[in-house]
């Protein structure tokens, strides 16, 4: 796939994150004190946000794999995100979860934080990087010590 | 009646400072997720730009199998902050204004060259060590805000909904406990 993309696919790419990101701005989902008063359940405000977004993208996943068969950029077919179910998922979430419920913060809306000047949230997108990086090495030590045992990741 | 009284009152402090930021905000958020799905057919989630850019620097065969998506992800990235920096530059200074948008009182503001930027109050460690489980966790869990809440539940995928719930859950009762320790900002 990238060594013939199509020339419109970072141009592409880069305006699906500029709405993306003023929309985080816009709703102040980018500030950590926001996503606490939610979680506090002092302002409710930011289901609006997350089921908002959802929707929109829930009528495209329905929609698009009807009318067409492949994306024009890439020829990709065009599929739902769907991921299988395990116990990782519970664990991850839930760990995921102790930290956004302690920083306020989450992935996108720490880097859209950071264009909206906060440059305070370096310690936070560090932080992510340093929490992908432990797990990482984790896992990637697992998968090599159990390929020798049973070839599964 | 009764519920011209009571509901208002309610409403109000359900949502202190109304709803339509938030509404718009979201809608934007997905309309963005969608521009890049109708062209591209990736439902693209914003953490796994943590390990496929680490793909860069390390050889771990974790953030390798990134490689193939990893150039995007950074003009995704970039795209994100820069559409902020565009609401900052015209919303948050003051430049352009709508009935639709509230401002907020939180955190504190500055002025570099006529544009309002914006400062969190919420303390280095906390963002530091919430950091480090967000980029465990949303790793192990496959899946973000955006990739489980946004695409996976646009999607109606079961693990995506399981996903959401679990770590909202999480997290209410993580912030509830911060805050009832009077940790603050």
């Amino acid at each position: 796939m990238s060594e013939n993309r199509h020339p419109l696919f970072m141009p592409l790419i880069f305006v699906g994150g500029l709405i993306f990101g003023f929309g985080l701005g816009f709703s102040h989902m980018a500030r950590p004190e926001v996503v606490l008063n939610f979680l506090q359940f002092e302002d409710f405000g930011l289901l609006f946000v997350m089921f908002g977004a959802a929707i929109v993208s829930g009528i495209a996943f329905a929609i698009m794999p009807r009318l067409r068969d492949h994306a024009p950029l890439t020829g990709n077919i065009y599929v739902r995100r769907l991921k299988s179910f395990d116990r990782n998922v519970l664990i991850g979430g839930a760990i995921f979860g102790v930290g956004w419920g302690l920083s306020g913060i989450c992935p996108g809306a720490a880097y859209a934080s950071l264009g909206v000047g906060n440059v305070t949230i370096l310690w936070a997108l560090a932080g992510m990087f340093v929490g992908a990086y432990l797990q990482g090495v984790w896992r990637s030590q697992d998968a090599e010590a159990s390929a020798g045992v049973t070839g599964a990741d | 009646m009764v519920t011209e009284l009571f509901a208002p009152a309610l409403y109000e402090s359900l949502f202190p400072v109304g709803i339509s930021r938030y509404v718009v905000g979201g809608l934007l958020v997905g309309l963005g997720a969608v521009v890049i799905y109708l062209g591209t057919g990736v439902a693209a989630g914003a953490s796994t730009f943590l390990e496929s850019t680490l793909s860069y620097v390390s050889d771990q065969s974790r953030f390798q199998r990134y490689r193939s998506s990893r150039d995007w992800r950074v003009v995704f990235t970039l795209g994100i902050i820069a559409g902020a920096f565009a609401y900052a530059l015209t919303f948050q200074s003051g430049l352009v204004s709508s009935g639709l948008y509230e401002a907020g009182s939180t955190g504190e503001s500055y002025d570099v060259g006529g544009v309002t930027l914006w400062l969190t109050d919420v303390q280095p460690w906390r963002l530091f060590l919430g950091g480090i489980l967000v980029g465990i966790g949303t790793r192990i869990g496959k899946g973000c805000t955006s990739g489980h809440g946004v695409c996976g539940v646009g999607s109606a995928s079961k693990t995506s909904i399981v996903g959401v719930m679990t770590f909202l859950a999480v997290a209410i009762g993580t912030a509830q406990i911060v805050m009832a320790l009077g940790v603050s900002p």
